[in-house]
């Protein structure tokens, strides 16, 4: 069990939706935090990881039979089911409506990303408001700063990777010098974390 | 400045009192990511974009240029444009004439692109092509027929995924920083504006491509835009979507069947 302070503790309970973020050097990471997240994890899970939209990489069905939790490709105006995490695709930004489906935008890249960390980021903040949760991880730009600043500023939980754990630290350092961060975590504390957010059930 | 859902509702009234035009069914994460920039672009707070939109003439078309996401490419996911060569053209080539429409063309490129697939398999000196958008700053831009130069190395990378036999340079000038559309590529295309909310079926086609504009409505105006499409559609005519669009409703799955499911290419059986 990971301590966790009472102000942490508060915004976990109210969480709605937990946004990944993840570039260069985070992939592994990401990988066991999925791993990691139970199967009655009460919340959706958005993740945004930058790659190429060149290359088909069947990412998630790889991912799909490792993890607990559902694992998809983030599809037009699907809704967010708890217990799934849903892929940014390749090429598009992942928005939330205010109905909490999912909505894909081919708009200009972000930081030469789409997806983008940001974008998806500040959508959710947009939408779910203080019960948005966030971890930002690895990565060699500044993707996930502002939108960390997003989630902070709506009362949100946001997390990053410790910048000298992570394989590049471009990425969590600019959200941490941004100043959006709550908590900063080791790895292993991440994987600890991620296990027992079921833990924490809803009070209003 | 920050705006709110609310913010985005009241907009939505407004531009449809002052000028009956419909946004209600728009994708309301991206009008929001839209109104902000434009918020930006003309330095205004959100009370200012009201005033303007009542009271400055000509604002309204600036605002709609700007709300609508136009972002494309030439042969933007080629294996998309490989399967309209391999597995739609041998079935248009069966017709005497050709007529194409690509609904929510933005400046072009995917126009272009569809020229360039027909003539390579002669089928292009009997083909027609309209492109059609909402939003008339990027019909003219389409019109024109001048690309950036410095993008056509994508372009050229994206053509060459599609495994053709000639080279993209070929379908065009370099002037300077533009690349410059030939002429005889261009001679059976016509852009002008339609709206795909509140202008009707004008034409009957073998071929409709509507790609990336579903993912900017919501469920029920992607049905009705859907349902325009494939009134617009000649029996047997292909209907092609975007790589991330589907097509949602079981009454209108019964109306295609699935040419390719990846690229999401379907043909119309009834
Ligand atoms: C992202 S672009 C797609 C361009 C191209 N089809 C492609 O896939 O690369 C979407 C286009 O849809 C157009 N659009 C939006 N609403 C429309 C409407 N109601 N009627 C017609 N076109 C519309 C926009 O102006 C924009 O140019």
């Amino acid at each position: 069990m990971l301590e966790l302070s009472t102000h942490i503790v508060y915004k976990l309970q109210r969480t709605g939706v937990l946004v990944l973020g993840c570039s260069a050097g985070g992939f592994e990471l990401l990988t066991h935090i999925l791993q990691a997240l139970p199967p009655t994890l009460p919340y959706g899970v958005l993740a945004v990881i930058h790659r190429n939209a060149r290359y088909e990489t069947h990412l998630e069905k790889k991912l799909a039979d490792k993890c607990a939790i559902g694992i998809k490709a983030a599809a037009d105006k699907e809704p967010i089911e708890s217990a799934t995490a849903y892929f940014a695709p390749a090429g598009y930004h992942l928005l939330v409506e205010p109905n909490r489906s999912l909505s894909l935008d081919v708009s200009e890249p972000v930081h030469f990303c789409r997806p983008s960390i940001d974008v998806t980021m500040q959508s959710a903040a947009d939408v779910y408001g203080p019960a948005t949760a966030a971890i930002l991880l690895s990565g060699a730009n500044k993707d996930g700063a502002m939108g960390m600043m997003s989630i902070h500023r709506a009362g949100g939980l946001c997390i990053a990777q410790d910048p000298r754990y992570a394989e590049i630290d471009t990425m969590p350092a600019a959200a941490v010098a941004l100043g959006g961060v709550h908590l900063i975590l080791r790895n292993d504390e991440l994987i600890i974390f991620s296990k027992q957010l079921s833990n924490y059930t809803f009070r209003n | 400045m920050a705006i709110s859902f609310g913010h985005i509702e009241e907009l939505i009234a407004l531009v449809d009192n002052v000028y009956s035009f419909d946004l209600g069914g728009y994708s309301r994460a991206s009008l929001k990511r839209r109104v902000s920039r434009i918020l930006t672009i003309y330095d205004i707070d959100f009370a200012g974009l009201k005033y303007n939109l009542v009271n400055s003439p000509g604002f309204f078309n600036k605002f709609l240029i700007e709300i609508t996401v136009n972002v494309t490419e030439m042969f933007r996911d080629p294996p998309f444009y490989k399967s309209v060569r391999e597995e739609i053209c041998p079935y248009l080539a069966t017709f005497p004439h050709i007529k194409v429409w690509s609904a929510g063309c933005a400046t072009g490129e995917e126009v272009y692109s569809l020229a360039i697939v027909l003539s390579e398999q002669g089928l292009y000196n009997r083909s027609f092509i309209y492109g059609t958008d909402i939003n008339t700053a990027v019909i003219e831009r389409a019109k024109q027929g001048v690309i950036d130069l410095r993008k056509m190395k994508t372009y050229s990378d994206n053509y060459l995924q599609t495994e053709p036999n000639s080279s993209l340079s070929g379908y065009y000038t370099a002037k300077y920083d533009a690349a410059v559309i030939r002429h005889e590529l261009r001679k059976n295309i016509l852009f002008s504006t339609h709206n795909l909310i509140s202008d009707g079926v004008f034409n009957e086609f073998q071929l409709i491509t509507c790609r990336n504009v579903l993912i900017y409505f919501d469920t029920a105006f992607q049905y009705k835009i859907t349902e325009l499409l494939h009134a617009s559609l000649t029996l047997f005519g292909f209907l092609c979507l975007g790589a991330k669009e589907t097509l949602a409703s079981n009454d209108l799955k019964n109306k295609f069947r699935i040419i390719n499911k990846t690229y999401n290419i379907y043909q119309k059986i009834a």
